[in-house]
């Protein structure tokens, strides 16, 4: 593949890490010339992190939050998707409903996310359906313009030859549409998974009781780097997760796509 | 339509040709772009059990006058008629094998041949023990599930033949079918679809720039001269004897003079094909 074996490569994977631990343990607890070149303060220590991150899931309070996160992150994938796919199909199929919306899409699309959570807030309260819906904000749109191109971009060959077959709209859709924009969504599912997880994260870390977000946001407010860091961490990890799981769900879904060239 | 033109030049009694193309023409363009005629109005008959193959240089209008007997293309003037009625919308009675790859990418090959069974409302089990029939037919037994992007270029367009094949059409319309394809599987290629048209003698329209091809395959060999306003500049009958091996039907030699005589008509229009898009 790249000419080392995967146990190479994972040795200097962790070498990295390795490394990366090391410079930041020492710059923060060994002084160099009376100062420390990571305060304390600043940068807190590896061991205190991690001892912080076991403190989290030995006294059990993580799960809570984790779960809290989780469902958000998942409601806003499913909206978003949902709504994505169906708008995305509507405006491909019908021209004149994509022109006459398109100004608007574009502007609903460049307008930051960030700035729609107060209103979000206003509206829907502090709990999760304020975070969902700016998550769904996100996703929608990735998976909108995804599944728009995707039914757009069909093969005019293939389309022109099960047209040819005798198939009537219906089959059409289902035999040649469909599988066309589900796998242009597809291609897109890490990132829209991946937005949908930062609009639950940024909307807790606005203003909420629960979920990653609102833990980092909380040991923020009392200077508490350690914490900060440990949530950080324990968010790496749980997309990490995510990750892995759409990776899986993907390998399933699209066996039928050839594997790109650095891969075969 | 307010003009319904009647054209039976056919003696009466005498079966309607399977494809009839009458005085049609192509055009693209029109309203503020300047009209591009690529076709001039020609007039081209498949009669029943008929293989015709249409030679000409590359570009020059041959897949449009198959796409209008498709009916994917309306034509500019002129009528089409399909057994003796005229063709309105998508030609039902026709299969058609495109040159560029046309299965379903996310379709295995037992899958692509099955649905076109499956699309007309035979139930599935039905559908694909037809398609593993026609694998078997055109040799791809053990591959019937893979994906097209698993097969070769010729496993592809064997199941492309299977998948025009099984739904048993009138006509068979064929674009350059074989184009992509190196020379010898080319060959194999044709001998596969002269075994298999064999078996039935559908009307063929093939569509190719390689004369050899034509001649091997076709009992009549029609020219075309380049585009734009291309026409039919020659129409000559092959008498090579069936059933033919493509590969070893080069050899004959009445093979050698078809292929002079034809070549001598075709040249002019190829030098003058080149010296246009060069």
């Amino acid at each position: 593949m790249i000419g080392i074996s995967r146990t190479k490569l994972f040795a200097l994977q962790a070498l990295v890490a390795a490394v990366a631990l090391l410079i930041w343990h020492v710059g923060s607890t060994v002084p160099i010339g009376g100062t420390y070149l990571l305060p304390k303060f600043f940068f807190s220590t590896p061991g205190d992190v991690i001892a912080r991150i076991w403190k989290l899931f030995a006294g059990g309070q993580i799960w809570k939050h984790l779960s809290i996160t989780l469902t958000e992150t998942v409601l806003a994938f499913l909206i978003g998707s949902v709504g994505g796919v169906l708008f995305g199909f509507w405006f491909a199929r019908k021209p004149i409903v994509a022109a006459v919306f398109d100004p608007y899409v574009k502007m609903a699309n460049a307008l930051p996310r960030v700035v729609l959570a107060p209103i979000f807030m206003l509206w829907l309260g502090l709990g999760i359906w304020s975070k969902v819906a700016l998550g769904v904000t996100l996703v929608f749109f990735i998976v909108f313009f995804n599944v728009y191109q995707g039914v757009k971009e069909v093969s005019s060959v293939v389309l022109a030859n099960a047209r040819l077959m005798g198939m009537n709209e219906r089959q059409l859709f289902r035999h040649v549409y469909w599988p066309s924009a589900l796998s242009w969504m597809f291609s897109s599912l890490h990132t829209s998974v991946g937005f949908a997880l930062v609009g639950a994260v940024v909307g807790e870390y606005l203003g909420s009781a629960a979920g990653l977000g609102y833990l980092i946001h909380e040991a923020e407010g009392v200077f508490d780097v350690t914490g900060v860091f440990a949530g950080m961490v324990i968010l790496a990890a749980f997309v990490l997760f995510i990750d892995w799981l759409v990776t899986l769900i993907e390998n399933r879904l699209l066996v039928w796509r050839p594997q790109p060239a650095s891969h075969a | 339509m307010v003009v319904l033109r009647v054209i039976e030049r056919d003696a009466p009694g005498a079966k309607p040709p399977a494809v009839a193309l009458d005085a049609v023409s192509i055009a693209y363009g029109g309203g503020a772009q300047p009209v591009y005629e690529a076709v001039a109005p020609t007039t081209l008959r498949v009669a029943e059990s008929e293989f015709v193959a249409i030679v000409g240089p590359t570009g020059c209008g041959k897949s449009t006058l198959l796409n209008a007997a498709a009916g994917l293309l309306k034509p500019a003037s002129g009528a089409v008629s399909i057994f003796g009625e005229p063709l309105s919308g998508l030609n039902g009675k026709a299969g058609y094998l495109f040159q560029q790859d046309a299965l379903m990418p996310w379709k295995t090959a037992l899958e692509n041949v099955a649905i076109a069974l499956e699309v007309g409302g035979m139930a599935s089990a039905e559908a694909r023990k037809q398609a593993k029939a026609w694998l078997a037919r055109v040799g791809l037994s053990a591959f019937a599930d893979r994906y097209p992007h698993q097969l070769s270029g010729g496993q592809r367009k064997r199941v492309g033949l299977a998948q025009v094949l099984i739904r048993d059409p009138k006509i068979l319309l064929m674009d350059e079918p074989f184009g992509p394809l190196d020379a010898q599987t080319r060959q194999i290629m044709g001998t596969l679809l002269l075994d298999l048209w064999a078996t039935d003698r559908k009307a063929v329209l093939f569509v190719t720039h390689d004369l050899e091809e034509a001649i091997a395959l076709a009992d009549r060999v029609v020219i075309m001269s380049c585009g734009p306003k291309a026409r039919i500049i020659g129409d000559h009958a092959i008498d090579l004897p069936r059933p033919r091996d493509v590969a070893e039907v080069r050899l004959d030699p009445r093979f050698h003079t078809l292929h002079r005589a034809i070549w001598s008509e075709l040249r002019d229009e190829v030098t003058k094909a080149y010296g246009a898009a060069t």
